[in-house]
């Protein structure tokens, strides 16, 4: 037994002298992690990234991106006969004739679903909690790059099967494309290899979905994570938490339990609707066919947004003299409004920088309550891409409740421009009443429901102090300072350098901040605490020493 | 006499009373005339039953003769066929002008409706009810079905059958309750929206091959588990957003639970 051991490790001395694992594993492998539910959402992302992988490869076992015409003759009897592509073909008899093909499509499928749904909600917790912050921009950035990417990604799997469905989807792209000013056609032509559909598009989008896009997203993703460890975890506000401690559970062995554990689960689910929930089904569809349709024809709900744009935008188009066409009605809602979207959202840490002149470092959270213009921003864009997905779906929802397609088509056009602002202010307004009610909780406690009856007939509800727990949370509150524009001309008259910039900036930041409710100072909530003694709890321990029940207390606590 | 006292004469009222009742009268006989001649296999008691529940049920709309008003279209020429799938499918009577007429249970019964569709019949030649060897899908092609079915319905009713939105409130309804008479006789007539294709360009095999496809559509299969309703990706959107992430995130809530 001893020699074993010993021989194993010597072996494990000798690889480490090669490899020195065992001093990366010991710097990070007690490394800490806060612990909060939401801090897994980006995890699921992971993890159905690993799903995909590993599914994916089976998949391209069988899997033959070719446009080569074949006559079907697998074992689904409604396309015996019929002519269709190798690679719809070779889709079928994956679905058909592969031992656990369909299964392992299926959770493929909804692995991708799953990868870009997780992405949005980890993108909502880093949003709403200011994780972008110094000195995370950099990673939200690689975040926002790779949440593209998976959406180009994405796309590109769900029309490798050549079917009916994502022909129509392919057919688009190459509209929007076509649609780009002067080059499109030229563009379109490179890209599909001549017209459409032409025979090249379909083995170039294999590459792209199994080579090159994974390849980028595993760097990413690397990157990602690199970085995550590099700047430590952020944590939420709390007793003991600072900006500059970690308060959790080392990686090893807590993490990686949980991490490892959560890791199945997500397998699980995906595996049991693979299993369970039919997705894309390409047999029922058929193969593509330029001349052909169906009714309902959607993209996957992550190009949803993109399907809703183009059905709301009015038909504009131009001719010049040249009789060039300007095809505005598609390159708007095709092409430069994502354009835009995406640059926002990649610009945002940095525009918010800007506004709040912040330098400093962030590693603990901020609440949403406390900076009301960014969660205001946030819920508008959540609202404006929401109204957008489901107008991509506005045939179903016409069919489904009774409705006129083209009434929901002018709800679409006019609601993108009402809604969002008015889901900014309502957010807003929200923000501000928590930050009034955080700082009535710190000054007087939370309200119990207990009316009390003074004798003189006075009514006061009686406020019980909030623990200290709560008391951390409310005051990690960051005060912001409102930046002041500054005068036009210094002491000697000379132009303030980038005047027009600065005074914007002011401007954004009085937008910002200037409504925010002052967190009270410690000197005021000791005032406040000093008062409501010395009134109510006075007054009632008077009660109480006169020998009398108090007299009427209404309340949860009184029936 | 000058022109308005014409008009003001106490027998004028009758006159064109008289005129226009003649009008409609003879009129009315001109067509039923013609019309009876195209078709002789009707037998007259059950065309006179069926003029009888015309006159009750439909001609306030499609007039006394079948011309049509402005409430309802011209039945002249329509053929049994078009009765057979309007009335068998509850669409006609009208319970109300919307923006089309629904699928409800039907109004009349079976020899009612023959009855209604002989008489719609003799107003003039059109398409017949299909026969029952017209229907029978025995041998048709499935996959060219499909095809077909993929090529000339699917825009409308969707890649499964399962119906789908037009502009203006109209739509395409779904296929799961219709009969393969009532498909058979769709295709003939064109009810409402759709478009009718006679057999010059859609033959009757390739009539019974998208029966015979739209029959395999109605049993459902699912060989990919839950069909969620065989929509396309909207509803695996919705799937995703509520039981998929929902399982997910209650399990990370659980596995992020603070240990007390």
């Amino acid at each position: 037994m001893s020699v074993i051991v010993k021989e194993a490790g010597r072996a494990i001395s000798r690889a480490d002298e090669r490899a020195p694992i065992s001093s990366l594993l010991k710097a990070n492998l007690r490394k800490v992690f806060p612990d909060h539910w939401s801090f897994m959402l980006g995890e699921i992302a992971l993890y159905s990234f690993i799903i995909l992988l590993l599914t994916g490869v089976y998949l391209t076992i069988w899997f033959k991106p070719s446009m080569t015409e074949v006559v079907y003759n697998g074992s689904y009897a409604p396309l015996v006969g019929i002519k269709m592509s190798e690679a719809y073909a070779s889709a079928l008899d994956l679905s058909f004739d592969v031992r656990g093909g369909l299964l392992l499509r299926q959770i493929h499928h909804w692995a991708a679903l799953f990868f870009m749904a997780a992405m949005v909600v980890h993108m909502f917790r880093i949003f709403f909690t200011g994780a972008f912050r110094k000195p995370r921009e950099l990673n939200w950035v690689i975040g926002g790059s790779m949440f593209l990417i998976v959406l180009l990604e994405g796309f590109a799997g769900y029309s490798l099967p050549d079917d009916l469905l994502s022909g129509v989807g392919v057919r688009i792209v190459a509209g929007i494309i076509e649609a780009v000013p002067i080059v499109g056609t030229y563009l379109m032509f490179f890209i599909f290899g001549g017209q459409f559909p032409g025979n090249d598009f379909i083995p170039r989008l294999y590459t792209f979905h199994v080579l090159l896009v994974p390849g980028i997203l595993l760097a990413l993703i690397g990157l990602h994570l690199i970085l995550i460890f590099y700047h430590k975890h952020t944590q939420y506000p709390g007793p003991g938490r600072s900006n500059t401690n970690v308060v959790g559970f080392p990686l090893f062995p807590v993490y990686v339990a949980k991490a490892g554990g959560f890791f199945f689960v997500v397998f699980g689910v995906t595996a049991l609707m693979g299993g369970l929930v039919s997705i894309n089904p390409i047999w029922a569809y058929g193969p593509y066919v330029p001349d052909q349709v169906t009714a309902g024809s959607q993209p996957d709900w992550y190009i949803g947004f993109l399907d809703g744009m183009l059905r709301a935008m009015p038909n504009w188009e131009w001719e010049d003299f040249l009789g060039r066409t300007w095809s505005w009605n598609i390159f708007i809602p095709g092409a430069v409004m994502p354009g835009i979207l995406v640059g926002l959202l990649l610009a945002y840490p940095f525009i918010e920088a800007w506004v709040t002149g912040d330098k400093r470092e962030h590693h603990l959270l901020e609440r949403p309550r406390n900076n009301p213009t960014r969660t205001g921003i946030g819920v508008a864009a959540i609202v404006f891409y929401g109204i957008l997905v489901i107008n991509g779906a506005n045939d179903l929802i016409a069919i489904t409740f009774n409705l006129s397609i083209n009434q929901l088509i002018w709800f679409t056009r006019i609601a993108i421009f009402i809604a969002p602002p008015l889901a900014f202010l309502a957010t807003r307004r929200f923000c501000l009443g928590l930050q009034r009610r955080d700082r009535e909780k710190l000054l007087h406690g939370r309200e119990s429901g207990q009316i009390l009856r003074l004798p003189h007939g006075e009514f006061i509800e009686i406020h019980t102090p909030i623990s200290d727990d709560e008391k951390a949370v409310i005051l990690s509150k960051e005060d912001y300072p409102v930046v002041a524009a500054p005068p036009a001309t210094d002491e000697n008259g000379v132009r303030t350098p980038g005047l027009r910039a600065k005074r914007w900036r002011a401007r954004l930041s009085r937008a910002y901040f200037g409504d925010n409710i002052q967190k009270p100072t410690p000197a005021e909530i000791e005032a406040a605490a000093h008062h409501s003694h010395e009134e109510h709890d006075h007054e009632v321990e008077e009660l109480h020493a006169g020998g009398k029940e108090v007299p009427a207390v209404l309340g949860p606590d009184s029936h | 006499m000058t022109s308005s006292s014409v008009r003001r004469h106490k027998a004028t009222g009758l006159a064109v009373l008289l005129v226009g009742l003649l009008a409609t009268g003879f009129g009315y006989a001109a067509v039923t005339g013609t019309a009876q001649a195209s078709a002789p296999t009707a037998n007259a008691s059950q065309i006179e039953a069926g003029k009888k529940l015309y006159l009750e049920g439909c001609a306030t709309c499609h007039g006394l003769a079948g011309q049509g008003s402005s409430d309802g279209p011209s039945l002249i020429g329509v053929g049994a066929a078009a009765v057979d799938f309007q009335v068998k499918t509850g669409r006609m009577p009208l319970a109300q002008p919307t923006n089309q007429a629904p699928r409800k249970a039907p109004v009349y019964n079976d020899e009612e409706i023959a009855a209604l569709a002989a008489f719609v019949a003799s107003l003039g030649a059109g398409p017949a009810i299909p026969t029952a060897e017209q229907v029978d899908t025995e041998d048709a092609n499935l996959a060219e079905g499909g095809e077909l079915f993929r090529t000339n319905c699917a825009q409308c009713h969707n890649f499964a059958g399962k119906g789908g939105a037009l502009s203006y409130g109209k739509y395409a309804p779904s296929l799961m309750d219709a009969t393969p008479t009532e498909i058979y006789e769709a295709m003939l007539t064109g009810p409402q929206n759709m478009p009718n294709f006679p057999d010059a360009s859609l033959p009757e095999e390739e009539k019974k091959a998208i029966i015979k496809y739209i029959e395999n559509l109605q049993q459902g299969d699912s060989p990919g588990g839950l069909a969620l309703g065989s929509l396309g990706p909207v509803t695996e959107g919705v799937f995703i957003w509520t039981a998929g992430l929902g399982l997910l995130l209650a399990a990370a809530v659980w596995i992020g639970a603070k240990v007390r």
